[in-house]
């Protein structure tokens, strides 16, 4: 049995952040009905990218929207707008990811939702809050973390700003809305009071970075500084970073740097004995180490350091990654099975409960695939 | 206000990151969390420290991730005071650790015996990469789960090495899985009456980050993400996204016609690349290029001015003081101070949820090693 077995979630957003909450709470055990624009429905459905798309829809799509039902209505056709209502009156979720206005436009914002079903979970969420200068922004992903400062925290320290290369700021954001709507229904099933739950993207990408900025708050705002190379992480001392080796790549996280030293046979590491010097030194000594562990194979190094406890690891591209017995044992792999029959191979949901991996195999639904079932449940 | 997690109570004995970071969380939405620590050392977060920076005698970081926290000092190797702390997990509604698999065994602390002694709780486990495999005994390290998962081939440009995320992203991620695992958990038991065992690890959570990529990659005969040579902010976008250079900073460029966008910039030849979609992605190198060389002649201010009117998707690129500078951020009010009750203060953030429309603030800091200790041996053992 999944934990929100039971739990109905009546979903009006598009894109990533809010359909990405939607798909946890899917696999976590609810019942997510997507409501879509009759037709085009989730613009997501045409955002293809690298020019793949399966099955007539982007592969985007297909792996943030499986295991949901779809229900096309036209939220400006009288008829449609009764059966929203009816939908609304029975959820206990309903969530979306309008710019600020539209919902209230729609007579679907909180206060009429609420009037309608008091013990209603709604959560919105938005690009920069409804406040200030940026609510009508567009929300979007590139955006937010140019905004926010995050692009001066990867690469190195000439790179310019560089972008975390997947949809980060959706994602967390996400996340912390399925938090909040599920402390709210925690909350709801010991005093059947509803709740508001609203996050923004750039709320959560700021949250993402709390630590560098509570540092930056304390440290009489000194910027970030990234090592000339081998950059990691702006805030930690050698040898935190990526480093080449005669055949590949070694990440190499923490260790005492004589101690590296010794165990790599490297001589000029061993005048390192201040502490201190591994962060205030710290590029000469990247630059030391990524001279060094170019002259032996990846296996060479990690034969030495990991009997010493030392924390590294090689860096594998996905084609390794699956090849690799840790990467298999996860059955992190499931395939998903379309309305239509066709298949295509996804992640699952990332959680374990009570011991069980949660695999979800429907696959994506077809625009309005159920309106006709999930009308006839509003009529019974 | 009534917070959504009033009256829950929650023991945390993991340590670092991702555990403490769930455990933030569910405090800032309403739980009570007790860290349970090793007495003298407590979490070894609290030595832990980045740029060297300490606060009444604990690491920054420590205090950044576990504000709005009490802490009881118990050594679980003393029958005496592991007697206490099954009488706090006997009334606790939550516990979460991030122990290598093996060590709540053998201390009779694992899912099974805590299960027996109290049947409503909802355990939640962090590992690095699940408890079975080749793996499993490896250490769960941030940049080493980064390494092994592919992620680091998805930023930069291509003929840069693989670049990590420049923070802590595998335990921040894991951090919010286990704290929805725990949530849902809590949620059946309202119906059910039982609790339950939440696991999650760094590795799958990494992988999770990264479920529209590699879903990308199972599906495109197993290609491996290509990075754009110049610009690149999403490997497997086309031109325009990216940030580009400008005569006096950078500007952040999304998605949106190239026609438009040529029409705006002044770059009309970028009308060529519309006529067919796939250019788009297979001609990206040679339109970043072209937009890169447009972009450095003006101002950021300038090409905003052109862009934002038109409603294309651009935005500034902000470092921390511009950002903190800004009205856009001023407004969200996200920057709160906790406080000791010695006076010792740290700046830092809230919670970013809001509920009911209230933000969620706290001034309490990061406790001092065993600050609960006396209150909790002294309540009854009902409370």
């Amino acid at each position: 049995m999944r934990p929100l077995e039971g739990i109905t979630v009546v979903d009006f957003s598009q894109f990533l952040s809010g359909p990405s909450a939607s798909l946890r709470l899917a696999d976590l055990g609810a019942r997510v009905i997507k409501v879509e624009r009759p037709g085009t429905g989730d613009i997501c459905r045409q955002l293809y990218v690298s020019n793949t798309f399966l099955d007539g829809e982007s592969t985007v799509f297909l792996a943030i929207n499986r295991n949901k039902e779809s229900l096309a209505l036209d939220l400006k056709n009288p008829e449609d707008r009764r059966h929203i209502e009816q939908l609304v009156a029975r959820a206990d979720i309903v969530m979306h990811n309008f710019r600020p206005g539209v919902m209230e436009r729609l007579g679907l914002d909180y206060e009429r939702v609420r009037a309608i079903n008091p013990r209603v979970i709604y959560g919105v969420i938005t690009g920069y809050g409804e406040e200030g200068p940026w609510r009508d922004k567009p929300g979007q992903d590139l955006l937010l973390q140019a905004l926010s400062g995050l692009t001066w925290l990867s690469g190195n320290a000439d790179d310019g700003p560089v972008p975390m290369g997947l949809s980060i700021v959706d994602i967390f954001a996400g996340a912390q809305l399925v938090q909040g709507l599920l402390a709210c229904l925690i909350r709801r099933e010991r005093t059947g009071q509803g709740g508001l739950v609203e996050v923004s993207m750039l709320e959560s990408i700021l949250d993402f970075q709390f630590e560098p900025l509570t540092v930056y708050f304390q440290d009489g705002g000194q910027l970030p500084q990234r090592t000339a190379t081998n950059n990691a992480h702006a805030y930690l001392g050698a040898p935190y970073g990526i480093y080449q080796t005669a055949d590949g790549y070694l990440a190499l996280a923490m260790g005492r740097i004589p101690q590296l030293g010794e165990l790599l046979g490297c001589p000029r590491l061993l005048d390192y004995t201040d502490p201190a010097s591994w962060f205030d030194q710290r590029d000469e000594i990247k630059a030391i180490l990524a001279e060094h562990l170019r002259t032996k194979p990846t296996a060479d190094w990690l034969a030495v350091l990991e009997p010493a406890d030392i924390w590294c690891a090689e860096v594998l591209d996905w084609k390794r990654l699956r090849a690799h017995e840790g990467y298999r044992v996860l059955g992190m792999e499931q395939t998903a099975r379309r309305g239509d029959g066709f298949e295509h191979l996804t992640t699952r949901c990332p959680i374990r409960i009570n011991g069980q991996r949660l695999y979800a195999g429907r696959g994506a639904p077809d625009v309005g695939e159920h309106n006709e079932r999930i009308l006839k449940e509003l009529l019974s | 206000m009534n917070r959504p997690l009033d009256g829950i109570l929650v023991l945390e004995f993991a340590q670092y990151l991702a555990g403490p970071y769930a455990g933030l969380r569910l405090a800032d939405l309403g739980a009570r969390v007790i860290k349970i620590e090793r007495p003298g050392t407590g979490d070894a977060c609290r030595q832990l420290a980045t740029k060297n920076l300490f606060v009444d005698g604990d690491s920054l970081v420590f205090h950044t991730i576990n504000r709005n926290k009490e802490s009881f000092a118990a050594n679980l190797k003393d029958p005496k005071d592991l007697e206490l702390v099954k009488r706090l997990i006997a009334k606790a509604d939550v516990m979460t650790h991030n122990f290598r698999p093996g060590v709540m065994e053998k201390i009779g602390l694992d899912y099974e015996s805590v299960s027996a002694l109290n049947p409503r709780i909802v355990y939640g486990e962090v590992t690095g990469y699940g408890k079975e495999g080749p793996w499993r005994a490896k250490p769960g390290q941030d940049l080493l789960v980064q390494a092994l998962s592919g992620l680091t081939w998805l930023t930069g440009n291509a003929d840069d090495p693989p670049v990590p995320f420049g923070l802590a992203a595998a335990d921040m991620i894991c951090g919010t899985h286990l704290a929805q695992g725990i949530l849902a958990a809590l949620a059946a038991r309202e119906r059910t009456g039982r609790g339950s065992l939440v696991e999650v690890s760094l590795l799958e959570s990494v992988l999770d980050l990264q479920f529209e990529v590699l879903t990308t990659h199972f599906n495109d005969g197993g290609q491996l993400p290509r990075r754009a040579r110049y610009r690149n902010a999403h490997a497997y976008l086309g031109a325009p996204y990216g940030i580009y250079e400008t005569k006096d900073g950078y500007i952040a460029i999304a998605m949106g016609s190239l026609t438009r966008l040529g029409e705006l910039i002044g770059l009309p030849s970028l009308a060529e690349f519309d006529k067919d979609p796939a250019d788009r992605f297979d001609k990206r190198n040679e339109i970043k290029l072209a937009l890169a060389a447009q972009f450095k002649t003006r101002t950021t201010a300038e090409w905003l001015a052109v862009l934002e009117p038109a409603d294309y998707w651009c935005a500034d690129v902000f470092d921390y003081p511009r950002l903190l500078a800004h009205e856009g951020y001023r407004v969200l009010g996200m920057e709160q101070e906790v406080r000791r009750p010695n006076g010792a203060t740290v700046r830092t953030l809230r919670c970013p949820i809001r509920i009911d429309g209230q933000r969620l603030y706290s001034d309490v800091a990061a406790p001092v090693l065993g600050n609960a200790n006396q209150t909790l041996n002294e309540e009854p053992s009902d409370a």
